[in-house]
Order: C-alpha cells, then sequence, then structure tokens
C-alpha cells in the first residue's frame, strides 16, 4: 500500500486546479488519478473559445485552458496516473484503483479531494417514448466523437435541451456540414448562457423553441424523425399540435449529473439540491479531509469558476493537512425564497481569513428583483439585479465584518425579493 | 445437409441447440438478426416462474415448474446469472385471499414447492417497501431472476462448442418439402435439412405457414417497462406480481439479477411485429400499476424504458410438436410467458420428438460447461490482480458506471459468437447499460469494434442493419 498527503480524484480542471493550489500551500506528496488518457478532462473536447476570460483575462479554447494547468502540474512536479480508475473508497480515506500498468492497487491518503465531475443525463432520465434506434446521443457525447474523433454522429440534427453543450454543439454540427432544425427546450427559458445563445443559435439562424419537448422518437434501425410539441404551463405536451420534423439524430442536451459514486462508498452526506455532496466553506464534506470541488459538487456554467472553488479546496486541503483546519461553530447556509440550492452548506467562521463568496442559483426567471442576504432574521445585504436566470450561477459575497457582527448567527439565508 | 435446422437465436432456439448438440447430429442456427437473442429474449421480465400460474392440464403447467427446478445447475454449467429471490403475489382486498389460495392449489398440482400463503405482517416484514395497501401475498421461495439473454448466449456458444453451426443475418424467405426434408431458401442462401424447429418467436406463425395447411397467427402483444439506475436496485428483494382485478392484469416489479430495478409490462396487443416503439400511454401505465405495490416510486432513477412483444396466439398454451402435414417440421410457437422458465423443459420436449423421428446416438464428448466472459465488478481484488497479470486489458476500465474493463469487451468480441455490435458489447459485458446508458463508453467500444473486426468507424452499428452510429468525417458536406 502507498501512501500519500493528498490524493486528487480526477485529473479536469478541478482536480487541476485544487492540486495547483495545494501545492502553493506546500503540501508536496500530492496525487492526481485521472481515469482518461491524459490530464484535462472535459476541456480536452471543448475545443470552442471562450475560457478564461474571467481568470486569464484571456480567450482561451478548453484544452489551451487545460494545458496551463497542465503545465503548472509537470512544473511543481505534481505526481499523477492517468488511465487509472478508483474503484473504491471508504471513509477512512483509503481507495482502491486500477489501471493496466499497475494492476488493483491501493492508497491510503491523509486528505482526498473529490474532483470526479459529472455525466448527461440520458434519455431514460426523460423517458421519451418511441424506438431505440440508433442516433440518439447525449451532446457531450457527440462532441466527442466530432471533436475527438473527427467522426460526424449525424447529418440532419434536432437537439432537445438548451443547455451549454447542447448550444455550443448546435454550432459546432453546423460548422461541420450538417443541418441543425431546431433546438428544442422544455422550459421557457434557455439553460444555457445568454452568449452562446447569440453566438451558437442566432449567428447561424438556428430556431430556439422555448417550451416545446419532443414527444416521440421515430425509426426501426437508424433515427428517421421525432415529434415535438409545446408545453401548456405545467410543461405537459399539447399532443394536438404535434409536428414531425424529419431528422437521423437527435443530441440531449438535458441536464447534468454529479458523479457521486465514490463520494457514497466514502460516507459523503450528499445534497438533495445539488445531488453533490454538502460541504462547509474550505469545499469539505461530513467526511474530515474528504473534499470535494468543481462539477463532482453541483455543475457549474463556466469553468473559471470551477477552478476559483479548486482553489478553495486545495487550500483547505492543505490547511487540514497542516492541522490549521478548524470545524467548531457552524453557520447553516439557507437557500431560501427563489433559490434553488447554495453552495457553501456550511460555514465555520473560525476559518475566513477575509471574504466568503456564497454561490447560488435561482429557481426561475425574475426581472429587476433584490438578492437579499440575511443573518438568522437581519438583513445584511440587498441588491437589484435586472435579470436572474437559473442558467447563470450567481455569488454574493459575504465579509469577515458581517460574521463578526452577527458573531451568534444560527443561519445565514439568501432570498430574491420584489423589493 | 443438416440433420435439424433451427430458425431462430432466441431463448427457445437456443436451448433446443444445446439439448441436440448433446447428440451425434448435424445441427445449424438460422437467424434474421445479426446476435443471438435480439427477439422476445432480449425485452421482457427476466423472470424464472414458479410455475403456479397456468392450468395443470396446459403445457405451460406441466413445463414451467419442472424447467425451473433446473436453472440452479443450468446456470452453474452455463456460467449466466441466476437468482433464486422468491416471489410474492399481492392481494389488495381481503375478498381476494381465495383467488390467492386458487393460485397456491394449482401451484400444488403443477409441482411447486413450498408455497405458502402470507399476512400482511408476515408480507411486510419480509418487504417493508411494499405498499400499506397489502393484505395477504402468496409467497414462492422458487421464484428466480435471470439474464435472458446472458443465458441465451450462453446456450449457444455451449451448442457452438459442441458443433452446432450458426448463420446470422438469414432471414428465412421459403421452405420447401424435398425428398429427403426441407429446403429452407434464406435471403443469403439455402440450407437442406432433414428436420426443420420453428422457433421464430414473433415470426414463427409465418414460418409455420409455409409448411402446413394448419395455418397459425401470432398477435404480437406489446409489453413495456423501465429499468431503474441500481442505486434502487434492493429497494424490494422478491418479484412483486399483483393478483389480477376488475382493473386488469397487473404489473410487476422486481430487482434485476444485474441489480437494477425494472417494472412492467402492460399488455397491448398490436399489428406491426417490428413495432418496439415505447408509448407515453404505456409508460404511464406500468408506473401507476406499479405503484400499487410499492410505497414509493422511484420516477427520478428510471435509466431506460423498453418494449417486448410476446408471442400470442389464440390457442392461450404453447404450440410444441410435430406439424401433422408435414413430417419433420416442429413448431415451438406461441411461446410467451413462462416461455423463459420454460425453455430448458421445453428444449428437452423437441428433443424428445427429434430422437423419435432421427434416432439419433448420443454423444461421448459433450461438454456441459461454458465459461463465461470474467466480470471484473464481481470478482476479488485478488482474482483482478491475477486475471491482469495475465491480460493487462482487464486493468483499463472502459465502462465506468458499470466497471466493466476493456478485456471484457475483447473477450465479447473474439469469443465463439462474438460480439459484432454495440448492443452485442452491451448484452455480454454490460458497458453502456448503467446509469449513463453509454454516454462514456460508446466513443471507445466503438474504437474496440472497429479494430478489431477490422471494420470503418462508420460501419460499426447499434445491432446491424442500418443502425450505423457515425455517417462519415467531419466537413464532408461542408
Amino acid at each position: 500500500m502507498q501512501e500519500f498527503d493528498l490524493v486528487i480524484i480526477g485529473g479536469g480542471p478541478a482536480g487541476l486546479g485544487a492540486a495547483v493550489a495545494a501545492s502553493e500551500q506546500g503540501i508536496k506528496n500530492i496525487l492526481i488519478l485521472e481515469r482518461e488518457n491524459k490530464l484535462g478532462g472535459i476541456l480536452n473536447q471543448c475545443i470552442h473559445n471562450g475560457f478564461g476570460l474571467q481568470l486569464f483575462k484571456e480567450e482561451l479554447t478548453g484544452p489551451e485552458y487545460a494545458q496551463r494547468f497542465i503545465k503548472m502540474i509537470e512544473s511543481k512536479e505534481i505526481r499523477y496516473k492517468t488511465n487509472t480508475m478508483v474503484i473504491d473508497l471508504n471513509r477512512d480515506k483509503l481507495l482502491t484503483a486500477v489501471s493496466k500498468a499497475d494492476g488493483i492497487f491501493t492508497i491510503q491518503a491523509k486528505a482526498i479531494i473529490l474532483a470526479m465531475g459529472c455525466r448527461e443525463r440520458p434519455r431514460g432520465a426523460l423517458n421519451i417514448p418511441g424506438t431505440r434506434c440508433s442516433g440518439i446521443f447525449t451532446a457531450g457525447t457527440a462532441q466527442k466523437f466530432v471533436n475527438i474523433k473527427g467522426m460526424m454522429p449525424g447529418k440532419n440534427i434536432v437537439i432537445l435541451g438548451s443547455g451549454d453543450i447542447g448550444l455550443i454543439m448546435a454550432r459546432r454540427m453546423t460548422l461541420e456540414g450538417a443541418h441543425v432544425n431546431a433546438v428544442v427546450e422544455l422550459m421557457p427559458y434557455s439553460a444555457g448562457l445568454t452568449r452562446n445563445i447569440v453566438q451558437c443559435l442566432d449567428d447561424y439562424d438556428i430556431p430556439l423553441m422555448l417550451s416545446h419537448t419532443v414527444t416521440n422518437i421515430v425509426g426501426k434501425d437508424r433515427l428517421e424523425g421525432v415529434f415535438i410539441a409545446p408545453v401548456d404551463e405545467n410543461r405537459k405536451p399539447i399532443l394536438e399540435m404535434e409536428k414531425f420534423i424529419p431528422c437521423d439524430t437527435l443530441l440531449l442536451s438535458v441536464g447534468l449529473l454529479p458523479e457521486n459514486e465514490l463520494s457514497k462508498k466514502a460516507s459523503v452526506k450528499l445534497s438533495p439540491l445539488t445531488s453533490g455532496a454538502e460541504v462547509d466553506e474550505g469545499r469539505e464534506t461530513n467526511i474530515d479531509g474528504i473534499f470535494a470541488c468543481g462539477n463532482v459538487l453541483h455543475v457549474h456554467d463556466l469553468v473559471d469558476h470551477v477552478t476559483e472553488e479548486s482553489y478553495i479546496a486545495g487550500k483547505a486541503a492543505a490547511k487540514f493537512l497542516k492541522g490549521l483546519r478548524k470545524r467548531s461553530y457552524v453557520i447553516d447556509v439557507i437557500a431560501s425564497e427563489g433559490i434553488r440550492y447554495a453552495v457553501p452548506k456550511y460555514i465555520n467562521p473560525v476559518n475566513i481569513e477575509k471574504d466568503l463568496e456564497l454561490s447560488f442559483r435561482v429557481k426561475d426567471i425574475c426581472k429587476d428583483h433584490y438578492v437579499s442576504v440575511y443573518f438568522d432574521n437581519a438583513r445584511v445585504t440587498h441588491h437589484k439585479k435586472k435579470i436572474l436566470t437559473p442558467g447563470e450561477m450567481q455569488t454574493v459575497k459575504i465579509t469577515s465584518e458581517m460574521l463578526s457582527t452577527h458573531s451568534h448567527c444560527r443561519a445565514i439565508s439568501i432570498r430574491v425579493e420584489k423589493e | 445437409m443438416y440433420d435439424v435446422a433451427i430458425i431462430g437465436a432466441g431463448i427457445s432456439g437456443m436451448s433446443i441447440a444445446r439439448e441436440l448438440s448433446k447428440y451425434d447430429l448435424k445441427v445449424c442456427v438460422l437467424e434474421k438478426e445479426v446476435d443471438i437473442a435480439m427477439g422476445t429474449t432480449k425485452a421482457n421480465s427476466a423472470i424464472v416462474h414458479a410455475g403456479f400460474d397456468a392450468k395443470p392440464d396446459s403445457l405451460k403447467g406441466m413445463l414451467n415448474a419442472a424447467a425451473n427446478r433446473l436453472f440452479d445447475q443450468l446456470s452453474k454449467e452455463l456460467d449466466f446469472h441466476f437468482r433464486r429471490n422468491g416471489s410474492l403475489v399481492l392481494c389488495f382486498d381481503k375478498k381476494d385471499i381465495e383467488h390467492l389460495e386458487f393460485l397456491r392449489q394449482q401451484g400444488i398440482q403443477n409441482g411447486v414447492p413450498n408455497l405458502l400463503i402470507l399476512d400482511k405482517a408476515a408480507v411486510k416484514e419480509m418487504e417493508p417497501n411494499l405498499s400499506e395497501d397489502v393484505v395477504a401475498a402468496l409467497y414462492a421461495p422458487t421464484g428466480g431472476i435471470v439474464c435472458p439473454y446472458e443465458m441465451a448466449i450462453g446456450m449457444a456458444e455451449n451448442a457452438y462448442e459442441n458443433g452446432v453451426e450458426f448463420y446470422f443475418e438469414n432471414k428465412v424467405l421459403d421452405i420447401k418439402k424435398s425428398d429427403d426434408g426441407y429446403r429452407i431458401i434464406t435471403d443469403k442462401n439455402t440450407y437442406i435439412s432433414k428436420v426443420v424447429i420453428n422457433a421464430a418467436g414473433v415470426h414463427s406463425d409465418e414460418i409455420n405457414n409455409l409448411v402446413s395447411s394448419n395455418k397459425l397467427n401470432i398477435i404480437p402483444r406489446r409489453g413495456e417497462y423501465c429499468v431503474f439506475d441500481k442505486e434502487v436496485g434492493s429497494y424490494i428483494d422478491k418479484t412483486i406480481f399483483q393478483l389480477p382485478t376488475k382493473l386488469g392484469k397487473g404489473v410487476l416489479v422486481t430487482p434485476t439479477v444485474d441489480g437494477n430495478l425494472l417494472i412492467g409490462p402492460n399488455a397491448v396487443d398490436i399489428d406491426d411485429k417490428d413495432d418496439l416503439s415505447t408509448t407515453k400511454s404505456g409508460l404511464d401505465e406500468i408506473l401507476n400499476k406499479a405503484s400499487l405495490s410499492i410505497k414509493k416510486m422511484p420516477s427520478h432513477a428510471i435509466i431506460a424504458s423498453f418494449t417486448g412483444l410476446r408471442a400470442r396466439t389464440e390457442a392461450d398454451d404453447f404450440i410444441i410438436g410435430e406439424v401433422p402435414d408435414a413430417k419433420g417440421f416442429i413448431n415451438v410457437a406461441g411461446i410467451e410467458s413462462p416461455g423463459l422458465s420454460s425453455a430448458p423443459c421445453i428444449a428437452m420436449m423437441v428433443k424428445d420428438i427429434v430422437v423419435e423421428i432421427l434416432a439419433p446416438q448420443e454423444k461421448a464428448n459433450f461438454n456441459p460447461v461454458r465459461k463465461g466472459i470474467p466480470h471484473f465488478s464481481e470478482m476479488s481484488n485478488e482474482d483482478r490482480q491475477s486475471l491482469i497479470a495475465q491480460n493487462p486489458a482487464y486493468g483499463q476500465i472502459v465502462c465506468r458506471c458499470e466497471t466493466v474493463s476493456e478485456g471484457e469487451i475483447l473477450s465479447a468480441i473474439h469469443r465463439p459468437l462474438g460480439a459484432t455490435t454495440l448492443d452485442g458489447i452491451k448484452r455480454r459485458t454490460r458497458a453502456g447499460s448503467g446509469r449513463c446508458q453509454s454516454g462514456f463508453c460508446m466513443t471507445r467500444v466503438l474504437d474496440i469494434l472497429s479494430s478489431e473486426l477490422e471494420i470503418k468507424r462508420t460501419e460499426v452499428t447499434k445491432f446491424g442493419g442500418e443502425s450505423r452510429l457515425l455517417v462519415g468525417k467531419n466537413k464532408e458536406d461542408v
């Protein structure tokens, strides 16, 4: 059995950022375990630009963004293993992994950062009726075929779901010579970033059909077409208005799910709201010394935010390893009226050096509403927002002054208010 | 010239092929699809019924309970997954308890052992997640769950090892009587055989009607199912049936032998034998009906839904036997539920007919054992380590949801009657059958199929025919 101070499960942007941050804090004995054949995670197939605007003030492609971190990993001589799958993890931070090169091996870690990312919801999660022909792919699978393999999964496309990957793939498939009939979205608003709607759909005249869904899938061997219909206010399809769109490919961009199978094995407590771990301000889970960051914790819109979060987890893990983290008096963070979820779930004020950001998503689109932060019943911040959409993650700042002013506070709640 | 030609590579045909491979016979299997178990065998409840459902004087009644007893040995010999988890028929109304007793008596006549009627307390103790509305249940400890395609593939591989020949993508177009038997004309070739066994599933009427004036009519009966994530796979342990009520026949809730939860089926007679579509109304129906059995339907955890077609005939029983106006032509038709459960005894019954006609010698060197693909996910770490030492490909995980290694996928391709399609890989290894439904592993499995079979990536299909996954290279149409 090998021993490491810090093992990071996942070599995507979250794992890489966490490794860099922990290393900068002086942690030497770090190992990153990556199941794919190279570091970088999903960034490797995201060849479009727009990454790094916040962090580097530059427009990078996904592989370029990843490469910046891979270079840091190499220069800091942080160890990593690719083609390595962690198959077991327990609450004592003992993990079992497997690879061609090493066979089955176990590692005892002093701290662990979970950075396994997320997966796409498949067709079954929506239970769309119809046949089980070929030609139905998640948008991410199609992206891998096109951007990594150079192969087209189809030429006449309908995309269900307007998450960012769906929008990006609408443009990508068009540029590679396919015809994209429409992007169909169940909700009355897109789940994707506004800039992606403009740059990926509007610029290519691809219609976005809001409040519509796919009601049936037709095709014996290969997909022959889909039925789509508008939905009523309860999101039930209005079948009288169903129409058929001939196509050979249906791409699904209908949501991402954090991949927490290993977290469960380690008895990490998960939030029903995010499907990720419940964490404190350092992204430490209920299990001492097990941290989580990136899309395994909650699904992010921008990789820049993933990196910021991974720095928090990496630094906190370093503190933990040095015996400097404290878990004592805890303030709950509550997603109150109009808020779907907030991260972190808990704050240990004693660990806050300066400021702290809370990330959250609203439940519905709201225009000209206020985002308020309450310390117990006292409203402490109150900011007007022109528009809030569930597709764009928001943050609010909690300063150390606020925490010291409300030093006996039990709960901080975030609310959306009309006035 | 063959002694026996079996039409159809489903569970009936494969059980018969294996049974006949014990004899000195030249046997071939003709299958229109690209693989074994592509029809009803791939899409059903995956249940080994205890055998109390059918009337004692029916073939179903006679064969089911007897075949049930053979599954322990068969699953060991052929290395397929089978678990005797037991079944419960739930009763929701005190007035219906007498119907449970009727089923129990019928089961006793059919030879089903240890049937018990349990009161609510005993049922709830056995299955705490059942609905509070349950008043009693019939418990059949011999009920089981099985992986039907794995079983059919196991039978097929074993038959092949014992000399049976297989011809896939051979659709039977016509059968003509000749002096020495039958000329079977497919879209690829002509096969001559003394004896023909019609195990063509929902198409067995068409095959029968090519040779007999005693016409059959199969009415495909659609049954829809939902499969749930393994995270809820142990929500219940037994196979849960419902007593038929005035609202119709109930649907079942069961764990699968692979660890998922399965609900279904409904029953809708349709016209098109190729229509494997699911419907909104059908999926709603099974979800609603299954909700009666359990406390809480974990709808959030559905990962797939599918349709299977039962080969229903007006006879309401299996049709097994030599056709009177076509000597040497044996029907195995109308094999609906409990066809999977009865398959081992159906095979023996057909074997007896063949032995009667051809009087073959038993083989001295019949090998009853088939070793399946090693499943990484089910092994101890010690066994994994030694397997990887022999072949490092078992250390490369390809399907992360079901922890399937590259070694398993290579074995699935290169073993006898190996996989040639994505679905073929899925049914042999479970790669792609997990919670992401092949989102992550599809690209890798496709590459492996392409390189191992030495075909272009655009030629790899999901399940044969025109079910290609890729249509070309980037920018071909720009």
